[in-house]
């Protein structure tokens, strides 16, 4: 295979990376964009770590030491825009970059210019968002999920900024999905069938469709905040005819889809290791696209259950309640066949795998906790409570950023030609994996005694979790820059990689060598269909 | 290799659609001011209230309504019911006022918001005449009462004992007056 590439090489006038910085300005090429997405989200992930550290160093103790109240409100706001928005969508998007045209044995993404735009749109972005900070009357403070009228009629002046870089986000975002599901449609190679792609192509290919189906929506609301704020409608105020309550509805409406948007590429990666690693196909290939497409649909019409104490018509409740309820059937589809397919299996515990082992129990914690919160009469105590944040962060840590961490392991000696440290890599997984559950598990107890959500300051009875949690934090934080260290000592000094890396690896892109080409699957009959997937 | 134009032609369908959730974004205000109306949602009440056929008095039940007056953030007229609770029959026509003062040492501009718990009641309570249907603009230190007149529906579920009738107050004076809703519907 590598011969017949070389050659090909050598036939054509196209080559190898241009040399220099402007490579990456230019590029158009999927892996390069891959890998910027990729160090951009580390970094907006260490960014965000460092404003979760401030949050958890002000909440060490009781009483006000560190930090404004003013302050730790827009690092609260900061911190969850900057992960949600900078760190896990793009890490997923630069996931799709590097693997889906190789799992799916494309030359390349279908429409690679929009793909450089919509990678270079970013780093504006966040940087007009990270310069609130720096601003007069300073950053968002109104949390991440910017309810009207706080983010309105008692904004600071830099909201505007704000919108302006959700604009931009959105825009990235959306380019990014409709090039993701022409990519797939259209470039597979000739023979693959829908039902023949791995489930990492399939949860992007759904995925994608709920960016663009909402992605819109939350520009919308973004941009007729911008109209009550600067051309004086009325959208979300009350004394001109209109409704903040209206800003939850449609902002959920956005919001549900995208904590989804959020989890389903870590379905696939998830099912993509666990085969590997145990040594047998998956369980359930078709039941686990069924699953995710339902779920998807699910995430839909579910939006209400954010807004339980907002207040809502009985019916509105049950119906909410019982449609959530609803979407722990095809989760719970998902999860079986995970724990099926490592049933009997030979299993191993490299470090994607137990990355992957981790991201199945602790989802599943989050995953119980929402169903918890789900319940209409039940959340009336939950709601704003620390239980909430212990719920959405032990889906979203261990969730989907240990599936991202877990891609990572899996497939960097396929893009460095290079090993990773195990023993590094070991150590790295159980500092964060004692770091997650420290950090998070005591939030549970403190929301459930009524600890309320984004504040500075508590009442003493919540101090010894708080100063745990605390703790936690920390060592999880610090540990990401052990695995800082190791994806660097992986591409200078790593051992050479085989082109196939794990024993029980199957896919397309095990099937070129390591480091992959620049270039991969130019022609289509370099592809090996019966490799497709595991 | 596929065809570019195979491409181009899934790029503007899947942008159309991008476009098409946008204008959909903007679609849900409307819709939702209608599924406000049909389901009582937010306890948001009807418009003024004309009334059609003499309504059949119900004099065999009675309903308690209360109200509550409140400000908007720091709103500083002083508002409040004259009366803070009534029995009625539904069917009548009932009349209350609400008193209002501008202590403030400028001329201010102010508009109240009513809502109705428990949301399932909203449908039922017609107001043939009330002060949230206009602006009131007071000079500084002036006071005046706010008449109210309404009739509660004889279709009124059985369940539903007591009503609350709030409003809340806003001030409006700093806003461009065109941009402000006639009514607070």
């Amino acid at each position: 295979m590598s011969a017949i590439i070389e050659e090909h090489h050598h036939d054509d006038h196209h080559h190898g990376p241009a040399k220099g910085l402007m490579r990456w300005v230019f590029t158009t090429n999927h892996k390069d964009i891959g890998t910027l997405y990729l160090w951009f989200s580390f970094m907006m992930f260490l960014l965000g770590g460092t404003f979760a550290l401030v949050i958890r160093a002000e909440l060490f103790q009781p009483g006000l030491q560190l930090v404004a109240p003013e302050f730790f409100n827009q690092m609260t706001t900061m911190h969850g825009l900057i992960m949600v928005f900078g760190a896990v969508m793009p890490a997923f998007v630069g996931l799709a970059n590097w693997l889906i045209p190789m799992m799916i044995g494309a030359p390349d993404m279908a429409l690679p210019r929009m793909n450089n735009y919509s990678f270079w749109i970013l780093p504006f972005a966040f940087t007009m968002l990270a310069s609130t900070l720096l601003m007069e009357g300073g950053g968002p403070n109104f949390g991440w999920t910017f309810y009207a009228p706080l983010s309105t009629t008692y904004a600071p002046p830099s909201v505007t900024y704000f919108i302006f870089a959700v604009h931009l986000m959105g825009i990235s975002s959306i380019m990014g999905s409709i090039n993701v599901v022409v990519t797939i449609l259209n470039l597979r190679a000739p023979g693959m069938t829908l039902m023949q792609m791995p489930l990492f192509v399939w949860t992007w290919l759904i995925t994608a469709y709920l960016l663009i189906a909402v992605m819109p929506v939350l520009a919308g609301v973004v941009t007729m905040m911008l109209m009550d704020i600067h051309f004086g409608t009325s959208f979300f105020n009350a004394a001109g005819g209109g409704d903040p309550v209206l800003f939850q509805h449609v902002f959920w409406f956005f919001g549900h889809p995208e904590v989804y948007i959020m989890i389903l590429p870590a379905f696939g990666i998830v099912s993509a290791i666990i085969p590997t690693f145990a040594r047998k196909r998956l369980f359930g290939y078709a039941s686990m696209v069924y699953a995710t497409s339902s779920i998807a649909f699910l995430s839909f019409i579910v939006w209400g259950h954010h807004m339980f104490t907002v207040g809502m018509p009985l019916a509105g409740e049950l119906y909410f309640m019982y449609a959530t309820m609803l979407i722990a059937v095809p989760t719970g589809v998902k999860v079986f066949n995970w724990i099926a397919t490592m049933w009997q299996g030979s299993m191993t515990f490299e470090t994607p795998m137990l990355f992957a082992i981790a991201f199945v129990v602790l989802f599943t914690i989050g995953g119980l906790s929402g169903l918890m919160l789900s319940i209409a009469p039940a959340d009336f105590q939950y709601q704003d409570t620390y239980f909430v944040v212990a719920h959405f962060h032990y889906v979203l840590v261990p969730g989907s950023i240990f599936s991202i961490m877990a891609a990572v392991y899996y497939w960097l000696p396929k893009w460095t030609g290079h090993m990773y440290d195990e023993k590094l890599g070991k150590t790295h997984f159980w500092l964060s994996f004692i770091g997650v559950n420290v950090t998070f598990f005591p939030q549970h107890f403190i929301g459930l005694a009524g600890m309320p959500r984004r504040i500075p300051d508590y009442a003493l009875q919540f101090a010894d979790y708080n100063m745990i949690s605390s703790v936690g934090a920390f060592l999880f934080g610090f540990s990401q820059l052990l695995f800082l260290v190791i994806v660097i000592k992986c591409i200078k000094t790593g051992k050479q990689a085989t082109a196939q890396v794990w024993e029980g690896a199957h896919g397309l892109e095990w099937t070129v060598p390591s480091p992959a080409p620049y270039h991969t699957f130019s022609t289509p009959d370099e592809v090996n269909l019966k490799e497709a997937h595991g | 290799m596929i065809e570019q134009s195979q491409n181009r032609r899934m790029v503007l369908k899947l942008a159309g659609a991008a476009i098409g959730m946008f204008g959909f974004g903007f679609a849900l205000v409307p819709l939702y001011d209608v599924i406000c109306e049909i389901t009582g949602l937010n306890g948001k009440t009807g418009e003024q209230y004309v009334q059609t056929t003499e309504a059949t008095i119900d004099k065999d039940r009675t309903v308690t309504i209360q109200f509550l007056a409140s400000n908007n953030g720091a709103m500083a007229w002083d508002f409040r019911p004259q009366v803070r609770s009534m029995k009625v029959h539904p069917g009548e026509v009932n009349t209350t006022s609400f008193y209002v003062k501008n202590p403030a040492l400028t001329t201010m501009l102010a508009q109240s918001v009513p809502s109705v718990t428990p949301f399932a009641a909203a449908a039922y309570l017609h107001k043939t005449e009330c002060f949230c249907f206009t602006q009131q603009q007071l000079t500084a230190g002036e006071s005046m009462d706010m008449p109210l007149r309404f009739i509660i529906d004889s279709d009124l579920p059985e369940h539903i004992q007591t009503l609350t009738l709030s409003y809340t107050l806003f001030d409006i004076t700093e806003q461009p007056q065109d941009r402000v809703a006639s009514s607070a519907e």
